[in-house]
């Protein structure tokens, strides 16, 4: 037979990865509370679902949005046929308001700046090609969403650099790790194009400070690198302290309309904030006119659907609407998220303190026989398998320190977010009378 | 544009040398936009032709679109809106459905489409919904094939004249050459085994690996369905040199009978689905075309190699289609009754555009390819040219554009090795609107006679002079 490409038989699709891995487990045998009690729980899907009703209620009392109408008039046929890259720009003009909303109107963002794609995956890859050839390099902070590998290398053929951050100072990123990274790809001979954070982090489920912020618009001015800020969870920030915008700090520094600004770039989405990954609503903003030019046209490969696009300009041109899903959505998932937290102290696991986010990055390390990350797939295997909960090892993440888990918490029921956390506590307690029996031998 | 210098720290030893701060592929012009097709297009947004308020303003006959047949999805629309759109009922599954971003796609729809392929085709073919790869639009589809089947570097071969959009979409990210299969008036632009050896030798003498063939068909801009014997001879030819074929089939439902559109499907099917055949065979499908709604996004991507969908379905990670359009359009296709009647009244209504231009041209003295798909003709200005060349033929192109105001494709934008030729589209405006447009063209001939010939300008007949080459 044949062949096919390289990139078609290579491995940097990712999905052998134990992210995927676990997945299929649970898609094998997934709990439910009725059908499946003993089934596994699914912990390592960072979904929003606890507002859905929010927009079921907005939905029920504005039928025109999904039913081609505006102002009771069809319109079908227009939206049928809008396939201008540009987007709608009533859409458009929705999102960077509400962009700017979950940031406090503290930033103001255009909408001639903003690029639709189908979700932030493609939105990722599109500022990959447009940023760098094939052979270079962006670095990225440890632990980071596993997905990237695929998002970012798979079809572009760029590097990735891991900064490696650690649980000493809450892995936040140094200026230490900063230049060693940097260092270590032009060792292996890689040119770096950029940074690319996850702003809040995930798996983390942490905003990043002011100081760290600083510190990367300081290192790509110098290095004339770019900086790419994914806040796809930007909405989902539900403690203190504040979100702060990458945009934020370089208006703080003078930098608005310098050229540093120009190499700072956000990418958003609808698919953790709106909980609606289904409906592939993602979006690039940029400063920089060429990368809004170029990228406009790459969305060719991947628009959203207009179909969509009129759907959602309805619902987040509705102010009231927005900010009443912005506030009582974060009041929810601190309630959640507290859940999660005190289910897993009850049984001695602590938490990184985290203020956004769908998840908790949850320090296992003592349970861990010796501090490997064999042990760590040997932790994990345990828990998707005899303790019956799906949860993301840190190895999948490039985390350096095994025995650190992602946990989600908004993808489920209280109940089961309850019964999770007494499987958690019966696996505890097991392991722990067969430590103290060692211990006593 | 080229390398943005910046000043560094000298002190720095770390500092690379200046970088170039985008890629290669964010400043080249492989998008393609600064091609004629777009700038008739851009002629067009300045002074868009209106029935009532700009009546003088240039006609769009550059976008193959089809709008002949909203009304029978609007009327499904009107009936069934509590199924197919959410929004008055709670527990409406719009949860579920907002959630869903399974690269797999939404089982009721993929089952939705295959049956919808198969009625399209008569029933001739079976399509299993297990191998039907989706993706936002055909754009994205024909890309992803490209980056799954050829390596950066690689060549696909393509008959002329094609889709200009192809130079983009093939091309610009991948990294892979177009080498054209050349293709000629005279036996009506068939792909001659001769043709698609001949191109195979000129990518070889390129030093370029082939990677595969990939044809349109029905063709644009040719409008005309490809011939059973020359679908046999292509396969034939792709097995010969162990290379792939995608069968781009976004407009076979716009077919105007649906007993003369063979799809490669078939041929398999004819051959008994060989192995070594039917693996390196991959249809495109899309409903921008055939349903008219190209604002959707929905393409899909049909292959017979295991290995192809799935690597196809994790790259359509990059690129799915809303699950609000899914249910949607799930709700629609899956409905038989609504299916069938769509079908056949669209191919009737294209058909009789299709004869209402054919026969306007005519009157005008102007010959079209005898087609029998698609929402365009292929119009053979090729008399008029001042030189049988591709300068004269964007010379009357300009005049087309600015004097008579319409916005039709070029020829040369096609890659079409032949100058004079025109795609013109018929099924994205009114019919009255068809009517203006046709009298433009013939008061336009008219003019361009006299000038030659000395000839008085005649309104309406004077077609029997007037014959093609």
């Amino acid at each position: 037979m044949n062949l096919l490409s390289r990139k078609a038989m290579c491995n940097s699709h990712g999905q052998d990865s134990s992210y995927f891995l676990g997945w299929q487990e649970y898609e094998k045998n997934p709990y439910h509370h009725l059908h499946n009690p003993s089934g596994i729980i699914q912990m390592g899907l960072a979904e929003n679902q606890l507002s859905f009703d929010l927009i079921e209620e907005w939905l029920a009392k504005n039928p025109d949005s999904s039913g081609f109408r505006k102002s009771d008039k069809l319109i079908f046929r227009d939206l049928a046929l809008f396939q201008d890259y540009h987007g709608l720009p009533s859409f458009k003009k929705a999102m960077v308001d509400f962009m700017a909303e979950i940031r406090g109107n503290k930033v103001e963002f255009l909408p001639d700046k903003l690029v639709l794609t189908a979700g932030s995956t493609p939105a990722n890859e599109t500022l990959m090609f447009c940023l760098a050839e094939p052979g270079e390099a962006f670095l990225l902070p440890t632990p980071y969403y596993p997905g990237f590998d695929r998002d970012l290398k798979w079809r572009t053929g760029v590097e990735i650099v891991p900064i490696h951050c650690n649980s000493s100072n809450g892995f936040q990123i140094t200026k230490s790790a900063l230049n060693n990274a940097y260092k270590t790809a032009i060792k292996s001979n890689l040119r770096v194009k950029g940074i690319l954070v996850t702003n809040p982090s995930n798996p983390l489920g942490t905003t990043l400070t002011k100081y760290e912020l600083n510190l990367l618009i300081d290192f790509i001015s110098k290095k004339h690198l770019h900086l790419i800020s994914d806040e796809i969870y930007s909405g989902t920030v539900f403690d203190s302290p504040e979100f702060i915008s990458v945009m934020d700090i370089l208006n703080n520094k003078k930098l608005k309309k310098t050229k540093v600004s120009n190499r700072v770039h956000i990418v958003y989405s609808l698919s953790k904030d709106l909980g609606l990954p289904g409906f592939r609503v993602g979006a690039i903003y940029s400063n920089d006119e060429t990368i809004v030019a170029a990228a406009t046209k790459m969305s060719s490969f991947g628009l959203v659907s207009s179909q969509t696009q009129y759907l959602l300009a309805c619902m987040l041109s509705d102010k009231k609407f927005t900010k009443k899903y912005i506030s009582e959505n974060q009041i929810r998932l601190r309630k959640r998220q507290e859940q999660l937290v005190s289910g897993l102290r009850a049984s001695g696991i602590s938490c990184l303190k985290g203020n956004a986010g769908l998840f908790s990055w949850v320090d296992m390390t003592h349970l861990l026989k010796s501090k490997t990350f064999e042990d760590e797939m040997d932790l994990w295997k345990k828990i998707v398998y005899q303790v019956g909960l799906n949860i993301s090892p840190g190895s999948s993440c490039h985390c350096v320190e095994p025995g650190w888990f992602r946990v989600c918490f908004a993808n489920m029921s209280e109940e089961t977010l309850d019964l999770a956390m007494r499987r958690v506590h019966e696996l505890v307690q097991v392991e722990y009378k067969r430590e103290t029996h060692l211990s006593l031998l | 544009m080229g390398i943005l210098l910046e000043l560094h720290d000298t002190d720095d030893q770390e500092v690379q040398s200046p970088s170039v701060e985008l890629s290669k592929i964010a400043v080249s012009s492989a998008h393609g936009e600064d091609s004629p097709y777009f700038s008739g297009w851009k002629a067009y947004d300045e002074n868009p032709y209106h029935e009532i308020h700009n009546p003088s303003g240039v006609i769009q006959m550059g976008l193959a679109e089809n709008q002949v047949s909203f009304d029978l999805v609007e009327e499904y629309l009107e009936k069934h809106s509590e199924k197919a759109l959410f929004g008055k009922k709670t527990n409406s599954g719009f949860r579920d459905n907002a959630l869903f971003q399974d690269y797999h796609g939404l089982l009721s729809f993929r089952k939705a489409m295959a049956s919808f392929m198969e009625q399209i085709r008569g029933g001739r073919a079976k399509f299993e919904p297990t191998r039907i790869v989706l993706t936002a639009g055909a754009t994205a589809a024909n890309e992803l094939l490209t980056f799954i089947l050829a390596n950066p570097g690689d060549a696909l071969l393509i008959p002329t004249p094609y889709y200009p959009g192809f130079d983009r979409d093939l091309r610009w990210r991948t990294g892979v050459n177009i080498v054209p299969i050349h293709c000629e008036s005279s036996n009506n632009f068939a792909i001659t085994p001769e043709a698609l050896e001949a191109a195979y030798e000129t990518a070889r003498g390129l030093n370029l690996r082939v990677a595969g063939v990939l044809i349109t068909n029905p063709s644009n801009p040719l409008g005309a369905t490809i011939q059973r014997k020359v679908l046999n001879e292509i396969l034939n030819f792709v097995v010969e040199k162990n290379i792939h074929l995608i069968s781009d089939e976004i407009y076979s439902g716009s077919v105007f009978s649906s007993s003369e559109f063979v799809s490669m499907a078939e041929i398999l099917e004819d051959r008994k689905y060989k192995n070594n055949e039917k693996e390196r065979v991959h249809i495109v499908y899309s409903l921008s075309k055939d349903l008219g709604l190209p604002g959707f996004r929905v393409g899909t991507i049909y292959s017979y190699n295991d290995k192809v969908v799935t690597t196809a379905r994790r790259m359509s990670s990059f690129t799915l289609i809303s699950s609000q359009t899914q249910h949607l359009l799930a709700c629609m296709l899956s409905d038989e009754k609504f299916v069938e009647k769509y079908i056949r009244i669209n191919r009737e209504r294209l058909k009789r555009r299709y004869e209402m231009i054919v026969n306007g041209l005519r009157e005008a003295g102007i010959e079209c390819l005898k087609g029998n798909a698609g929402l365009f003709c292929w119009m053979n200005l090729g008399p008029f040219l001042e030189d049988p060349t591709m300068e004269s033929e964007l010379e009357i192109w300009k005049l087309i554009v600015n004097e008579v105001k319409l916005n039709i494709s070029p020829g040369s934008s096609c890659h079409c090795s032949e100058p004079g030729w025109f795609r013109v589209c018929f099924a994205n405006m009114s019919e009255n609107t068809l009517e203006v447009a046709l009298k433009r063209i013939r008061d336009f001939v008219d003019k361009m006679e006299w000038k030659r010939g000395g000839r008085k300008p005649i309104s309406g007949n004077g077609a029997g002079d007037c014959k093609p080459n």
